[in-house]
């Protein structure tokens, strides 16, 4: 199966989040950008497909600036292309809609079984850029997906919905899947491995013109929440902390 | 010619022909092996063949067997003449011997070491049959018993022989005194007539020979090989810093080792000279605490294993004898993995690399450095579990375990009056690295903090390298991962290429270690210092004024990078004294002390199969001692572990864990009146409770 | 131009989602504020009765097929876009959810209709709607209007009590044929796998102790289930614990796990993320402990503490048994 991955850079949520002075949007001075989790994992599921079945793992992402460690680290896990397409923008960041637009005038013209995905990113505000490349590319889309099969040149997929119900569908290829979770935690590949694919392999460069963020809803302005609305904190060490919730649960005629 | 001539040579030819075979067979199979690095330092080589063969010191450690191996060593040294001796008179009866044969004060030398030999090979037997110690566990406990008969076999019937060739005059021993014990033994016998002496001597010669020559022909096989390797074992011993692991073996993309055969001749020399005696497992933590690794059965395992790889590669390339292992089980031999069949990846992980083994061993065995190789290739094959995994990601993305950002590295310094110096914009005489679990752990935020007050009061001149300091590496070498430990040393070593600083301190043994011992640039190196040392320093030159005697009785634990790798005992202890506190010590203390157990990697590996944490093991230690207060410790995962422990086995009213920087603080500030009842002080009512009991 | 709101009601074997009645509720208030009608689509087979439930909507419109049995992406969005295509409401507001998810983005595409999702609250300010939606796991907030003539919306719970959505009495119901042709569905449902059936029920439990990654262990599993058998409630937990498979994920509260309304949630070492809240969607008594005093759970949480979970439950648990005994 030929399997593309496309992986897109999110801000690190262990740092904290600032606005920018338009306030309509994220500071990304000091942002630092990482690979959107479930992208991780609908790479490392593209590998177990690929393990499974035979076939080829093309990862594909926008160039937001520090992409090429990822790439190799790709690489190293067992894909077999990576490439990372450039654009204009692409660092102060672009929505969703606007991905897809590029993506789709990347791929439009490739042949592929299966596009995979995270279901969702950190900062989607407009879609998610799996589902919106589909419709791009009149393709099928499900999300939500922690397992995939194949069946008779179909696929199988394993969707989740809330209280742990799992539904099967199968779906006709070529299609796109929004992975929620790969049925492995994201392999690790030992430092060494991604130095020597840093030397011995290469990223493929592709260029984009236009790029299009018509679609989605404008923002007016960003901002952080307000503290005020916090819980109460309890003050002190242990000992106090639970005298004071025994306290609370008795007055709540809970104990 | 005379028949018992004949039957001596054959003898004597067929044992030589049996042991120069095996002797072959195993050498063949150590050509397998790698090269080793190249030897060096051959005074250091020579000094080290007087102390440890000669002297046996090691063997000491436990001293009651180190005596009898003592002796079973000379004895062996001192009587093989008498061996060969024995061959040759066999083979050429009228043959005169000059000295070996006639010296009387070497024959006295003989007899007593005879008699000794005699002693602890008893001592042995009691051992094996009667007490049975744990270390014992695994070996070849028969093949060992058997010996040890053996060699009783060997010495009573030299004694007898001896003894009764004195009675029939027939001794080249003369005068008589100088075989004084050979001499008594004859006297039993001195009885009966000259003809039934000469038949009992006769058959005591051909029992000795026997026996010596079924010795021979045993003896490359099992543990007892160790007669031959040893003494080159320990002459080409890995002469590095233990604190410096040697670099990632690669064969052709490959990292760590896969078979066996990857290991060096050196390595599989040390196996060869692997006694089986136990006392490293004796010394390890993971086998105290019921994990699956013993390093004495990992080397017996890799030992056998290479002997079962080495016949059926011989068998596959239609060399040697071994055919008899046919087709199809050579097969299989060679089909086993080492990593998973032979040595399973749990035992693997279970090290926590305290050293204790490799101290331990009277024959310098290494078990660490075989175990960081083979992790090394299991990680590149991802078999490693989950949380260790996360945790590497982590140190891989932010250089710190904790998966915090790297720009809260300094955050444990907010609130804290005067600012530190930003070592990486103003120079300083001392450059403070601080360490992962100093920086992030919550509950160590206050002993950082701590530290640097104190430092503060010493009137050190210290600054730090805020975000720009990374994890120093030692634990992730140990894991395994070599290249992200190069990456991180490199980031590490550029910013401190870029500061102006004089020394370094580290309250972190594990930073301690490797600063010192794997991060050399250039050949050069800044001092690096443990804050212990710092702390002895201001305190005996009177920069730190101790404002009041603490009076505390407390034990110390020696931090297994600090102590066992880096050979710093005294410094902790003479801080603790400084300030007025009675150091008891715990039975396992110094180079014996037992690892907390998260050295290694094993702070960020799942826990699982052990039965009882070797942290708790050591808090009930140190409780059993009856008076110490405190448990004081030298490094943060210390810290962490040992809270840990006092908590699960719900000792916090019978004994505290404190930081050394903690009881430093305590007595920079002047005492407090004196506290009876109603004041929550710990000193007070502990010394209460101390004086009622007695 | 239409002041209509739709809400796309999601139902699952029959059973219509909780998020359906957060976004009556959100599209209520926001009708009521344009002046328009607030519309049900429904689609399904044989499935007329559950209009019974959505008495807060003014109409339902129910499109009737077998292939609507059960949600598939392609059929659904089919029928969804002709829909809206055909008659524009001022905004359609979808569940942000495995169904909602699916299709909103597709529909939006297809009809060029501007979207935006993560939304919690929508209101209406000088005649013109606006939305407030989260983002950064809900550290972030964005609000700006929703464009005209149509626009597309994903709700998110939290915004609304969906008691506020659940209103008796039968709207109107109108029944559509499927405008669009179900035929060539490039996505079919082979069938459901129950999840595993624990002996615990989280949804019936009154008292529940949530744990987290604070917990580190798995073998500190057991201080929680002390605890919670102290206080006669049951444990539950976040996603990183049931991944690792220390909980089964009958125990999961979250999006794709259940979703609970106890008296008492105790979060210990969970950061509070939405994914995981999503699963509270009531509760009368919130204590969260995490020893990060910036986590999102205290701005959810009424009373909160920064110590160590594994510090502070085995005293906890000895102060709770002296006080129900004593």
């Amino acid at each position: 199966m030929h399997i593309i991955v496309l992986i897109k850079f999110v801000p690190d949520l262990v740092e904290e989040m600032e606005i920018d002075d338009s306030r309509t949007a994220l500071d990304r001075t000091f942002m630092r950008l990482i690979p959107s989790e479930q992208d991780e994992h609908a790479l490392e599921q593209a590998l177990l497909l690929n393990e499974r079945l035979g076939g080829t793992v093309s990862v594909v992402t926008l160039d937001t600036g520090d992409v090429d460690e990822t790439l190799f680290t790709a690489v190293a896990s067992g894909a077999d292309r990576v490439i990372k397409i450039i654009g204009e923008g692409f660092e102060a960041g672009i929505n969703n809609h606007a991905a897809s637009a590029v993506l789709y005038e990347a791929l439009k013209d490739v042949g592929f079984d299966l596009i995979l995905t995270g279901t969702q990113a950190v900062d989607d505000l407009d879609g998610s850029v799996g589902p919106l490349l589909a419709a791009r590319l009149d393709l099928p889309y499900v999300g939500y997906i922690t397992g995939i099969t194949q069946e008779d040149g179909k696929i199988v997929v394993r969707k989740e919905y809330p209280g742990g119900l799992i539904a099967e569908m199968e779906v006709s290829l070529p299609a796109v899947i929004g992975i929620q979770a790969a049925e492995e935690a994201p392999r690790y590949v030992v430092t060494s491995l991604v130095m020597e694919a840093m030397k011995t392999a290469t990223i493929e460069e592709l260029d984009v013109e236009a790029v299009d963020g018509s679609g989605a809803v404008g923002i007016e302005r960003m901002y952080l929440p307000e503290p005020s609305e916090r819980a109460e904190m309890i003050d002190g060490d242990v000992d106090q902390v639970a005298d004071a919730l025994v306290a609370l649960f008795q007055e709540r005629g809970l104990i | 010619m005379p028949i018992e001539p004949m039957l001596v040579l054959v003898g004597f030819l067929a044992a030589l022909t049996v042991f120069s075979y095996r002797l072959y067979q195993r050498f063949v199979h150590m050509r397998l092996g790698q090269p080793a690095r190249s030897f060096t330092q051959f005074g250091e080589r020579i000094k080290a063949l007087l102390v440890f063969v000669f002297g046996q010191r090691r063997l000491f450690r436990f001293p009651m067997p180190g005596l009898g191996h003592f002796f079973i060593f000379w004895g062996f040294v001192l009587l093989f003449p008498t061996i060969v001796l024995a061959i040759l008179e066999g083979i050429f009866p009228d043959l005169l011997v000059p000295f070996f044969g006639t010296f009387g004060p070497l024959a006295v030398l003989q007899d007593l070491i005879a008699v000794a030999v005699i002693a602890a090979v008893l001592y042995g037997l009691y051992l094996r049959l009667i007490a049975k110690p744990e270390r014992y566990q695994g070996s070849h406990q028969a093949e060992g018993t058997l010996v040890l008969f053996l060699i009783l076999t060997i010495m009573t019937s030299l004694l007898l022989m001896n003894g009764l060739r004195q009675n029939l005059g027939e001794s080249l021993i003369e005068p008589a005194y100088w075989q004084p014990i050979s001499v008594l033994v004859g006297s039993l016998f001195a009885g009966l007539g000259e003809g039934v002496q000469q038949v009992i001597g006769s058959a005591a010669y051909w029992v000795h020979l026997g026996v010596v020559l079924v010795f021979l022909a045993i003896l490359p096989v099992g543990k007892h090989f160790h007669v031959v390797t040893s003494v080159f074992n320990v002459f080409l011993r890995n002469q590095e810093p233990p604190g410096n692991l040697p670099p990632a073996p690669q064969f052709d993309g490959q990292v760590g080792i896969k078979n066996v055969e990857q290991f060096s001749w050196l390595q599989m020399l040390a196996w060869y000279s692997c006694t089986e005696c136990g006392r490293c497992q004796e010394v390890c933590p993971a086998y105290a605490s019921g994990l699956p690794l013993s390093p004495k059965l990992l080397i017996m395992g890799l030992r056998a294993h290479l002997f079962e790889r080495g016949s059926a590669l011989q068998a596959a390339n239609g060399t040697g004898s071994s055919q008899a292992i046919g087709n199809g089980a050579g097969q299989e031999v060679l089909e086993k993995e080492l990593t998973g069949d032979v040595i399973a990846d749990e035992v693997l992980w279970a090290c926590t690399t305290c050293y204790a083994c490799d101290q331990e061993c009277p024959l310098f065995v290494e078990h660490i450095t075989p175990i960081v190789d083979m992790r090394r290739y299991l990680l590149t094959q991802q078999r490693a579990d989950t949380q260790l995994m996360a945790a590497l990601g982590n140190l891989r993305r932010y250089g710190n375990s904790f998966g915090q950002s790297d720009r809260k590295r300094a955050m444990w310094t907010k609130g804290l009056e005067p600012k530190i110096k930003d070592i990486r914009k103003e120079a300083a005489q001392t450059l403070w690295f601080v360490g992962d679990y100093a920086s992030y752990s919550p509950a160590l935020t206050a002993i950082t903090q701590a530290t640097a007050r104190v430092f503060q009061k010493a009137g050190i001149d210290f600054g730090l390298l805020y975000d720009a300091e990374r994890n120093a590496g030692n634990d992730l070498r140990r894991v395994g991962e070599e290249g992200l430990f190069e990456l991180l040393a490199m980031k590490n070593k550029a910013a401190l290429d870029k500061c102006e600083f004089a020394d370094i301190v580290t309250t972190d043994p594990h930073t301690y270690n490797t600063l010192v011992n794997e991060y050399a640039a250039n050949g050069k190196s800044p001092p690096v210092y443990h804050y212990t040392e710092v702390l002895e320093r201001a305190i005996i030159s009177g920069q730190l004024p101790i404002q009041h005697q603490l009076g505390y009785t407390v034990t110390f634990h020696d931090p297994c990078y600090l102590g066992r790798y880096n050979g710093i005992y005294d410094a902790p202890r003479r801080v603790l004294e400084a300030i007025g506190c009675r150091v008891v010590e715990m039975p396992r203390n110094r180079d014996r002390s037992l690892c907390c157990g998260a050295g290694g990697g094993r702070i960020w590996m799942e826990e699982k199969g052990i039965n009882e944490r070797p942290s708790e093991i050591r808090i009930r230690e140190a409780i059993s001692l009856g008076n110490a207060q405190y448990f004081v410790v030298a490094c943060p995962k210390d810290v962490t572990m040992y809270r840990d422990a006092v908590k699960t086995i719900g000792q916090e009213g019978t004994i505290e864990v404190k930081d050394i920087i903690e009881l430093v603080e305590e007595a920079l500030l002047a005492a407090s009146p004196v506290l009876l009842e109603g004041d929550e002080s710990r000193t007070g009512s502990r010394l209460i409770e101390q004086e009622v009991d007695g | 131009m239409s002041q209509d709101i739709w809400v796309v009601v999601e139902a699952l074997r029959g059973d219509v989602s909780e998020i359906s009645y957060t976004m009556l509720a959100a599209g209520r208030a926001l009708a009521d504020g344009l002046g328009g009608k607030l519309i049900v689509l429904l689609l399904g087979h044989k499935a007329e009765a559950m209009a019974s439930t959505l008495g807060a909507a003014d109409e339902v419109h129910y499109v009737e097929h077998a292939s609507l049995a059960e949600f598939t992406p392609d059929a659904y969005q089919r029928v969804i876009a002709r829909l809206i295509k055909e008659d524009p409401p001022r905004a359609a507001l979808f569940g942000h959810s495995s169904m909602g998810m699916d299709v909103v983005c597709s529909i939006g595409i297809r009809l060029g209709a501007p979207l935006i999702t993560y939304c919690q609250t929508l209101d209406v300010e000088d005649g013109v709607p606006r939305y407030i939606s989260l983002t950064c796991g809900g550290k972030v907030l964005a609000g700006g209007e929703l464009p005209a003539p149509t626009c597309l919306v994903t709700i998110v719970p939290g915004g609304y009590k969906p008691e506020d959505g659940k209103k008796e009495g039968a709207p109107e119901v109108t029944q559509f044929a499927p405008p669009a042709v179900l035929d060539d569905l490039k996505v079919n449902l082979k069938g459901y796998i129950e999840p595993e059936v624990g002996e615990v029920d989280v949804t019936k439990e009154a008292i529940l102790v949530s744990v987290g990654r604070g917990i580190q262990q798995q073998d500190n599993l057991k201080l929680a289930e002390e605890l919670a058998s102290a206080m006669g409630g049951a444990v539950s937990a976040s996603r990183p614990i049931v991944d690792q498979g220390w909980l089964p994920t009958s125990r999961l509260i979250g999006k794709s796990g259940m979703s609970v309304k106890p008296r008492l949630y105790l979060p210990l070492g969970i950061s509070g993320a939405p994914e995981h809240m999503e699963g509270v969607t009531d509760f009368e008594t919130m204590i969260a402990i995490n020893t990060d005093e910036r986590a999102p759970i205290f701005d959810i949480a009424q009373y909160g503490a920064t110590v160590d979970v594994l510090d502070l439950l085995p005293v906890l648990i000895e102060k709770v048994k002296d006080a129900k005994s004593g």
